[in-house]
């Protein structure tokens, strides 16, 4: 269904002046910061708890719940924010950085004040420089108006905002990895207990990540109620959201719906939103949450843009990622380049994901260059289950991660629906081989 | 060169001002090594080890693990064309390979007049905008085989003076104005924020 919910987080990306300090005074910027002194910390993080606004950053964890997983009285709290966009498919925090800096700076704030943190720290991927640079242009003019730093809005409120930024690694988005990097390490995820950085994290004291997404919705929930987001969406899936849908599409582009109800036929098809499959060729698969997520198909399309409906069809919205593909698409080549990403980007840690995703890539690369053995599917679903036993849904894990399950759990879903297709490239091989001319055999025979 | 620059070693105490812990700064300290040598030399490398009180193996144990950061010298321009899925769908190795015909260098190599260097890069979160690319980190957005040529051609006779040279990043870096900052919360501190006491949450 689609609606005419508020555009929450996308509301200034039509001004020229969006990023702009005056700009965003102008629209109502720092607003919510006034009205959160005003309402004291309980109060912001009840109203965002009644919000039940869901992490936009991949897991879909309730903000409020995560926020209260800070163990009581221990301090400091740390709060970093999560600006590592690297999901294959997914663009829409790179946005907010550079289109509405403020605007993610005030909902840092109002998670710091809400949660008590004594600093923040944000981490935006290291190949944005532009995004980097509107945010470190948008802190100076906020620490110069008093919204951020000391006794902000002449009130007891105290908080710096760090702008940090990485240098190249996908596991960053990881959270733990991502703490790991803000220590000055390599980028490797920790050991887990202890599974929340709530409990223990940055310096091992509690800290919270959230993503870039999340915070942005943060002013608007304060200004206007947690109760006002609530009632927009469905089920657990409140608010609305960003969607990039890339791929096979006539108009691929970005769009802010509201979750929940829209489905994912209205956001590949409808004119106002991705407007149809290129060539209006036939659909072949989608992916519907960045590589990491098992493909859907033709079947899927009437299912809301929903976490749970979707969590339970099979797959997930994880990073607000569509990726079509149409009938002209090659599976094996597709699965190769998704595999390919995962291997390269293993950080080594666990045995499973580091030898296996790799080879995940081998068997493809072979199967694509025309050298693939008929044992190679049952070799990929074995190699799979190492990394991920039983290669089922919701994934389990050997690592200590979901970077290596993230692989399996693509190829898995392409290969029990397109088997054939990877067959069919197998046989061929077979054949081709077997037709190699003759007179190469006798030559090497008489050697 | 080698060592940070005076100015870079001022910048560089600033930086590691605004961290708990000084080795938390050890990432952009590298970022400003790159932006002032074009790569991370090893004499940059201890340097930042100094600064930050760690050794020069433990700097290159983190510099080692990022992509961005370059051991070897490069070209002036990095072009880094995406290939991952959704550029895969719309064009991306078609432009990658013919890129590498322009060019004459393949992946992960330098053109022999220094100015480019080629990579073949995952996802740079421009997915709707495919196939796209990046020189030094700046964006090209949905770029044909010809766009490529004339990026080439402007860049060879300097006519994107919006492209810095490799290794800068963020044009405008923050300050933060000694009279407005809280202060860095170390984990020592262990007393409950004043705004939290105050509103007498003690219990949160």
């Amino acid at each position: 269904m689609i609606t005419d919910a508020p555009r929450i987080i996308t509301s200034r990306f039509d001004n020229a002046d969006s990023f702009m300090l005056a700009g965003y005074e102008a629209t109502g910027g720092y607003q919510a910061l006034r009205k959160a002194l005003s309402m004291g910390p309980t109060a912001v993080a009840d109203e965002v708890k009644t919000a039940t606004l869901l992490g936009r950053g991949g897991a879909g964890f309730p903000a409020g719940v995560k926020w209260g997983l800070a163990p009581v009285n221990v301090w400091p709290r740390y709060l970093v924010v999560n600006g590592d966009e690297s999901e294959p498919g997914t663009y829409k925090d790179r946005l907010l950085m550079e289109r509405d800096p403020h605007q993610l700076i005030e909902g840092v704030l109002l998670a710091c004040y809400a949660i008590g943190c004594g600093q923040a720290f944000l981490y935006v991927r290291g190949e944005m420089p532009l995004a980097q640079e509107r945010i470190a242009a948008a802190l100076n003019d906020a620490y110069a108006a008093g919204y951020v730093g000391k006794n902000i809005l002449g009130s007891d409120f105290s908080v710096d905002v760090v702008l940090s930024w990485g240098a190249g690694a996908y596991i960053v988005g990881e959270e733990t990895a991502l703490i790991e990097s803000l220590e000055g390490n390599r980028g490797m995820p920790r050991l887990k207990p202890p599974y929340f950085p709530a409990a223990k994290g940055l310096y091992m004291q509690p800290t919270i990540v959230n993503n870039v997404e999340t915070l942005s919705n943060l002013p608007w929930i304060v200004t206007n109620g947690g109760e006002a987001f609530a009632a927009l969406g469905a089920e657990t899936s409140r608010g609305t959201r960003m969607f990039a849908v890339s791929g096979h599409v006539k108009n691929p582009g970005v769009f802010e719906v509201e979750y929940g109800v829209t489905t994912f036929r209205d956001l590949i098809y409808a004119p106002q939103y991705a407007g149809g499959i290129l060539g209006d060729r036939a659909l072949k698969a989608y992916i519907p949450g960045g590589a990491s997520a098992p493909w859907f198909f033709e079947e899927h399309l009437d299912l809301p843009l929903e976490k749970v409906t979707v969590d339970r069809a099979g797959s997930m919205l994880g990073s607000g990622a569509v990726v079509v593909m149409d009938e002209t698409t090659d599976a094996v080549k597709a699965c190769l380049r998704i595999v390919r990403f995962f291997a390269r980007e293993s950080c080594g840690k666990c045995t499973p994901c580091r030898e296996g995703t790799t080879w995940l890539e081998n068997i493809l690369q072979r199967i694509q260059d025309g050298y693939g053995r008929p044992s190679d599917l049952e070799l990929l679903l074995d190699v799979s289950d190492n990394i991920s036993p039983g290669i089922a849904w919701p994934p389990k894990q050997t690592t200590i991660c979901p970077l290596g399950p993230s692989a399996v759990s693509p190829i898995a879903s392409a290969l029990q629906r397109f088997r054939p297709e990877f067959e069919a490239r197998i046989t061929q091989a077979e054949e081709a081989r077997h037709s190699i001319p003759v007179t190469i055999t006798k030559a090497s025979s008489h050697g | 060169m080698a060592r940070l620059s005076n100015d870079n070693v001022e910048l560089a105490r600033e930086i590691i001002g605004n961290y708990p812990r000084p080795k938390s700064a050890l990432i952009p300290l590298l970022h400003l090594a790159q932006e002032q040598d074009g790569h991370l030399t090893d004499e940059a490398m201890a340097h930042i080890g100094e600064l930050v009180g760690v050794s020069s193996a433990e700097v290159l144990g983190t510099a080692s693990f990022y992509e961005m950061f370059k051991m070897e010298p490069v070209g002036r321009y990095m072009v880094n064309i995406c290939t991952n899925i959704s550029c895969q769908l719309r064009g991306g190795e078609e432009l990658l390979a013919h890129a590498e015909k322009t060019l004459g260098i393949r992946p992960g190599q330098t053109t022999s007049d220094g100015l480019f260097t080629l990579e073949d890069v995952e996802c740079i979160a421009a997915c709707t905008e495919a196939p796209c690319l990046q020189v030094n980190y700046r964006y090209e957005h949905r770029i044909s085989n010809e766009g490529f040529d004339q990026l080439v051609n402007d860049l060879r006779a300097g006519r994107r003076s919006d492209i810095p040279s490799h290794g800068v990043l963020a044009e405008v870096r923050q300050h933060i104005p000694e009279d407005r900052r809280a202060g860095v919360v170390t984990p020592e501190d262990k007393t409950a924020p004043v705004w939290v006491a105050a509103a007498g949450e003690g219990v949160k």
